[in-house]
């Protein structure tokens, strides 16, 4: 991992703004994100943390402002021009989102079977192979995913979005909702996967004990915009009255609870 | 003003909806004609909604022929008209009550379980997965179902013309004591491939219609479980209204 700046980064932000309705959600977001470096924005429920991963993947429009990929322009791209820029990220979403449709290795084969037209054989080899390097043997190849705990569903997602081998890898929320042992498991096969492909990888989560264990780089998004963002051994002295609180888990501070859902 | 203001509203957000449908629609059109089309899922929808809605179907066929029989005999029995039951039977099942019953049940039974199935999708971030896994929803999600209920509704409506006017035939032969041979020469006298057709491009408009309205309203579905619910709701009520109103229009267009 180097932390240092490249010519191109991988992905930039520049004040990025979105808005539902009168609701602004992002504020002016400004992140760079270098090539091959892990980021992790934390921030509360409902300060746009996923709203801002949705725009950097085009599934939302951002109302102005600029994101690049690779130093491409993306925020005013078409539909068929974005499938190029999306083919390079996978993604974990936060509840696994897999399809329930279909059993776990067509899951994992999926992007490799409908996105690059592998044979469903050669997919189904794949897939188990990338089972096996998130720590799952090939006896839950056939299964569903409504038949699987919280946790294995994680994996299996987390299988899923390394399978076409992607450039970018994001993560939303990857250790919510698991038990302390089973969020570090995770933790541990992001920093592997991330350091196997040399991905680049962002992060969202308000878990701290995972932002540390899987950042090389940590920023805070409050209100619609980053308000700091440091090494992540420097986040103790951030000197940062928002971050101050949110790392320590304060409910006295500036942080005010948000009442609606973005 | 507030009454206006009210007035205005409701108007704006009607519109709204409009909008959001016609934008919907012409996307999914779009990428009906554009490659790649999945065989397999297009298959798995046919079959979903052809053949395992034939039992439904064909039951509803089934006694409407036969009441249809029964209702049109003491009808008209009181002028002595009893001759065209045959006629009647045929022509009200293949123009009209085929097509939009089959459209009906179909729309009770593919268009809930399509909101309700696209529209969990969408609450639990499925379709934006497809998304990043570099799959076009509409192509994968909303494409088959409309192709398969495009092309299965006239189907099931032939079976369903079939299955009802030998409901018909039953009634009259053993209950209203009719000559059966007489009964089906009477039935196939007076009908043309004019009534037939009419009767199928009802059939595919409606099927067409009732994917449409299933995909879309679970595709627009938000927050949870109650937005599912809302949507299937939805779904099935929009589909069964605009049945009926396109009923009206494609006979308008076809027998004026």
């Amino acid at each position: 991992m180097t932390p240092t700046e490249p010519a191109t980064p991988k992905i930039e932000l520049s004040s990025v703004c979105k808005a539902f309705g009168s609701k602004a959600v992002l504020n002016g977001v400004d992140l760079t994100i270098g090539r091959g470096e892990s980021v992790v924005v934390i921030g509360g429920s409902g300060t746009g943390k996923s709203v801002m991963l949705k725009c950097i993947l085009g599934l939302l429009r951002p109302d102005s402002g600029s994101i690049r990929v690779d130093g491409v322009e993306t925020a005013n791209l078409s539909e068929r021009g974005l499938e190029p820029i999306r083919a390079k990220f996978g993604m974990l979403f936060q509840d696994g989102a897999l399809f329930d449709s279909l059993s776990v290795w067509e899951n994992v084969a999926f992007g490799l079977i409908q996105g690059r037209g592998l044979p469903r054989a050669e997919a189904r080899d794949a897939a188990i192979a990338n089972l096996a390097a998130v720590g799952l043997d090939g006896d839950v190849a056939n299964l569903y995913p409504a038949e699987l705990s919280g946790g294995m569903q994680k994996r299996v997602a987390l299988a899923r979005a390394i399978a076409t081998r992607p450039e970018i890898l994001f993560f939303d929320e990857p250790t919510t909702g698991l038990d302390p042992i089973m969020a570090d498991v995770i933790n541990e096969l992001i920093i592997d996967c991330v350091r196997d492909l040399g991905a680049t990888a962002l992060s969202i989560t308000h878990d701290m004990a995972s932002a540390r264990k899987i950042a090389d780089r940590i920023a805070m998004i409050y209100q619609g915009q980053i308000v700091w963002a440091g090494p992540t051994a420097a986040i103790d002295h951030a000197d940062n009255p928002v971050v101050d609180q949110f790392i320590h888990g304060r409910a006295q501070g500036p942080i005010k609870m948000q009442i609606r859902r973005l | 003003m507030g009454f206006l203001a009210a007035i205005g509203r409701a108007f704006l957000i009607f519109l709204e909806a409009t909008g959001r449908l016609a934008q919907f629609s012409a996307t999914a059109l779009s990428h009906l004609v554009r490659p790649p089309i999945y065989g397999r899922l297009i298959v798995r929808q046919m079959v979903d909604i052809g053949y395992y809605s034939l039992p439904v179907v064909g039951l509803t066929a089934l006694f409407t022929g036969m009441v249809l029989a029964l209702q049109s005999f003491s009808g008209f029995a009181r002028f002595q008209a009893e001759g065209a039951v045959a006629t009647v039977v045929v022509l009200s099942l293949v123009r009209e009550l085929g097509p939009v019953l089959a459209g009906l049940m179909v729309a009770g039974r593919i268009g809930a379980s399509m909101a309700a199935e696209i529209g969990t999708m969408r609450v639990t971030e499925q379709i934006d997965a497809l998304t990043t896994l570099s799959t076009n929803p509409f192509k994968y999600l909303v494409v088959p179902r409309l192709i398969a209920g495009l092309t299965m509704l006239p189907l099931l409506v032939i079976v369903a013309d079939i299955i009802g006017v030998f409901g018909g035939f039953l009634v009259a032969v053993y209950r209203l004591s009719f000559n059966p041979a007489a009964y089906l020469s009477q039935t196939a006298l007076y009908l043309t491939a004019n009534d037939v057709m009419a009767g199928l491009v009802k059939a595919a408009v409606f099927g067409f219609l009732i994917a449409l309205m299933g995909c879309y309203h679970g595709y627009q579905s938000r927050g949870g479980a109650q937005g599912v619910g809302a949507a299937t709701t939805n779904a099935v009520v929009s589909a069964s209204i605009l049945i009926l109103v396109c009923d009206y229009l494609i006979t308008g267009i076809f027998f004026s």
